[in-house]
């Protein structure tokens, strides 16, 4: 046995580590389309200090680690492109406070965001949190530290936005409180007054420590929730109708999608309105609103409201399980999707972009934004299906996502979770003073490249 | 010559995205996948299984006793079959499974407590490797008579027969169907085992040899109405025999109780305690019996029934099935999943799990002790709650 499992297993006990062929295959990929690379070993640690400690161990031996949580950002993140170990954080999964008053939550980074959003329903009925529509799997920390998007994203922000505080291990060993739990037991600011501290480690997809606790704002959960389904033909129309649904001031979610199938919805750019209350009279007061704000496109009958009543279960659930049976929509058990943050009056030729791009590569396509922060910007999908069992589909995909990444970066957009090589394109494109501050903050946290490497690396 | 793997749904085995609904309830309030509970480790998932399928019939990985570990871990419980959001080849997930298990049956590759426990079933005829002629010494004193052409046959399985909680609940629910006046009779030793967990866990020829001595007692017998007492052998008879040519009408006891009490047959008094219901997973969610329990418990006056918190559809398996009853695969640890049942139980505020499944009393009784709970919590089967609620 070598030193290095023999250590492992010191820390997190034989059933907390794995060297063995299944294990090391497993982890060695995501569903995306990146060609897979094995680790040398897997660890499922239970406790920051084991965390803590086998961070020492590897910094020490210079040994790679991945924190890993779900692995769905479906863009390679947690594929260890240098070996090493693989961190599956999924045992950290405790909820350790939920402070209703302050309306805040801290818990461990594995946290499923699932078992959170259960939790809150169970034992802290009048509050939610931000839920993306990723898989129930997916977890707290990997969520906050690639900038992920919830529901409530629309109100109030990325959800890295609405963190709280966190506990971080420094890939030198040593564990950070950052925000007001460096100053004492309360976990309701990530950094103001003080400098913000977590912008060294949200983004950073791992690369510069493992999140091991996150203080999460938790917000009111309202008793009724409802959706308004609006259609146009007419996509230059698009930024407009958001701009106009945004000025009110009071909706929960804005998502526009398009797709080719099922045929109904082919050629129709579909804007679903969230809207929440505590009474049926608020419900209906803000529906009012939503139409009254729309109307001037109804009477030039360029769009108009579609009846959901068959559809209404599937756009409420949190949540959306249809979004992930898009990959079995080819009946191949996979799809991938960029999703940059760009302005909204953009849509148009983004949207454009993915119907070329789909017809270019032979692709089946969907696409879902989200608004963020009541419009400031927008997360933009482009998502292609693909069959796992096809090669050069998967290799189309993978192509056509490379030629979006760079129409991104030429309409100045920025990609959102990007996989290495739309890391190093987006680098290249950076301001060189910036890149440079990246480089210093990464090369002084991490001095011997230990975390995730191969991302964020500016050579 | 190179041995070439192949299972009936290989070609769609690559269509799982391992995005992890499988392993969650419905509302996600915790895993409910319970290898995946006690290892942790994503390749114990059904995604994990899923993929290592894949990788196992391309050659990417080889046979191993870690990657038969993986599969004979799985306990069949349903779950990730309801709970996939791949509406077109979700149902053929345990069908995967258990194909994988039977190639690796094949192949000779299987955990030694698998291998033991088919042995055991071949030599003995039991797991419990106990002489076949004490099959039926579970009825001494009940009264119950061998089948002679009475209406049903009261099938009680290998756990009924030979574990001391099993033939305990045998005792009850035969004592407690004869006296309501149920026309029934018992195999006594000449019961054999009904293959239910030799199939789940991937050896066919055993199960339709099974299959096929039991179906023939059943034509000699003229038996063709029969009550099990365990769920695992209510789901072999009603779902596999019939399509091994048997021609029979299956009950579970608690659907016989259930339909006594409603036509008032069994008289019951006052029982006051507060009880939570254990939902097996062959009665529920394989056969989709949730009511019958609960009638029953909500029948007896002074009863006050409280759901788990994972209950029906979205029950959290006690981790007996798929024959880890047997070859305890998934262990006695923290995570494992009995122990994680009855803690849930006990949060529920009730001093009795009623189960209605032999399997799952013991996995349960034994989790109470090892988790200390014995002063708070009691495991009684259904029947037995209704002998003490009985008026005598």
């Amino acid at each position: 046995m070598s030193e290095t499992l023999q250590s492992l297993k010191e820390i997190v006990g034989e059933r907390g580590v794995s060297n063995r062929p299944e294990e090391l295959w497993f982890y060695s990929r995501d569903p995306g389309v990146l060609d897979p690379h094995l680790p040398d070993y897997v660890v499922a640690p239970k406790t920051t200090e084991e965390i803590q400690k086998i961070v020492q161990l590897a910094n020490r031996e210079k040994i790679p680690i991945v924190p890993m949580g779900n692995g769905m950002a479906l863009t390679g993140l947690v594929i260890p492109l240098k070996g090493g170990i693989v961190m599956d954080m999924k045992r950290m999964s405790r909820i350790i406070e939920v402070n209703e008053m302050a309306r805040y939550a801290v818990v461990e980074g594995g946290t499923s965001q699932g078992v959170l959003a259960a939790y809150l329903q169970d034992h802290h009925p009048r509050l939610r949190h931000s839920l993306p529509d990723a898989p129930p799997t997916t977890t707290i920390a990997a969520n906050v530290s690639l900038h992920g998007q919830g529901r409530l994203t629309q109100q109030y922000g990325f959800n890295s936005d609405m963190v709280t505080g966190m506990e971080v291990v420094l890939p030198t060993g040593e564990v950070c409180k950052i925000g007001s739990p460096s100053l004492g037991p309360y976990w309701f600011s990530k950094g103001p007054t003080l400098p913000d501290l977590s912008g060294l480690f949200l983004g950073w997809l791992g690369a510069t420590g493992i999140i091991t606790k996150v203080g999460l704002k938790l917000f009111p959960n309202k008793k009724f929730r409802d959706a308004e389904l609006f259609v146009t033909d007419r996509v230059n129309l698009v930024p407009d109708i958001l701009y106009k649904l945004t000025h009110l001031e009071m909706l929960e979610d804005i998502n526009v999608w398009f797709q080719p199938k099922p045929y109904i919805f082919k050629d129709n750019y579909h804007i679903t309105i969230y809207f929440t209350g505590d009474t049926e009279e608020e419900v209906e007061f803000k529906r009012r609103m939503i139409w009254d704000c729309l109307q001037e496109f109804m009477d030039s009958k360029d769009a108009g409201f579609m009846n959901t009543q068959y559809m209404k279960e599937m756009l409420l659930e949190m949540p959306q399980r249809g979004i992930a049976a898009f990959a079995d929509v080819p009946r191949g058990g996979g799809f991938e999707y960029s999703g940059p943050i760009t302005i909204i009056e953009h849509y148009p030729q983004y949207a454009a972009n993915v119907i070329r791009l789909a017809e270019k590569y032979d692709l089946l396509y969907a696409s879902a934004a989200r608004l963020i922060s009541g419009g400031h910007s927008m997360m933009f999908s482009i998502s292609f299906a693909f069959n796992r069992a096809d090669p050069a589909m998967m290799k189309r995909v993978k192509d056509a996502l490379d030629e979006a990444t760079a129409f991104v970066l030429e309409m100045g957009g920025v990609p959102w979770k990007p996989n290495y090589v739309e890391q190093r394109m987006t680098m290249e494109k950076m301001d060189p003073v910036s890149r440079n501050l990246l480089q210093m903050v990464k090369k002084n946290l991490d001095p011997n490249g230990i975390m995730n490497p191969g991302n964020w690396e500016v050579n | 010559m190179e041995y070439v793997r192949s299972i009936e749904h290989g070609d769609i085995v690559h269509r799982c995205f391992r995005c992890g609904y499988c392993k969650f309830p419905l509302d996600y309030v915790d895993f409910n996948c319970p290898s995946y509970k006690a290892f942790g480790w994503d390749t114990y998932a059904p995604g994990g299984r899923m993929w290592l399928a894949r990788a196992w019939l391309s050659g990417e990985i080889e046979s191993s006793q870690t990657l038969a570990k993986v599969f004979f871990s799985c306990v069949s419980c349903d779950n990730c079959k309801d709970q996939c959001v791949f509406e077109r080849f979700r149902e053929y997930l345990p069908d995967i499974f258990r194909e994988v298990k039977a190639e690796l049956v094949s192949e000779g590759v299987v955990p030694p407590e698998v291998r033991d426990y088919f042995k055991a079933i071949i030599t003995n005829g039991n797991p419990y490797k106990l002489p076949r002629e004490e099959r039926g010494t579970w009825a001494e004193g009940t009264g119950l008579k061998e089948f002679r052409n009475q209406e049903y046959l009261f099938y009680v399985g290998c756990v009924g027969s030979y574990d001391e909680i099993g033939r305990k609940m045998a005792r009850s629910v035969g004592t407690l169907l004869s006296q309501a006046g149920v026309s029934m009779g018992i195999l006594g030793s000449e019961e054999t085992c009904d293959g239910n967990e030799v199939r789940i866990l991937g050896e066919v020829g055993l199960f339709e040899e099974l299959a096929r001595i039991n179906i023939e007692t059943f034509k000699e017998r003229g038996i063709t109405r029969i009550i099990t007492l365990d769920p695992h052998a209510l789901n072999a008879f009603k779902r596999e025999y019939p399509k091994q040519g048997a021609a029979i009408e299956v009950f579970h006891y608690t659907e016989m109780l259930a339909k006594l009490i409603r036509e008032g047959k069994i008289a019951l008094a006052e029982y006051p305690a507060t009880v939570t219901y254990h939902d097996p997973c062959y009665l529920g969610r394989h056969n989709g019996i949730y009511d019958a329990p609960r009638d029953i418990l909500r029948a007896v006056p002074g009863l006050e029934l409280v759901e788990l918190r994972r209950n029906r559809q979205f029950a959290f398996c006690c981790g007996g099935g798929g024959g880890n009853f047997f070859t305890d695969i998934l262990g006695t640890g923290e995570d494992s999943a009995s122990r994680v049942r009855v803690r849930e139980a006990l949060q529920t505020g009730a001093s009795v799990i009623a189960v209605a499944c032999p399997t799952c009393a013991k996995m349960l009784d034994d989790a109470v002790k090892i988790e200390g709970m014995d002063d708070r919590l009691e495991v009684l089967s259904i029947a037995e709650i209704v002998s003490r609620a009985q008026v005598r």
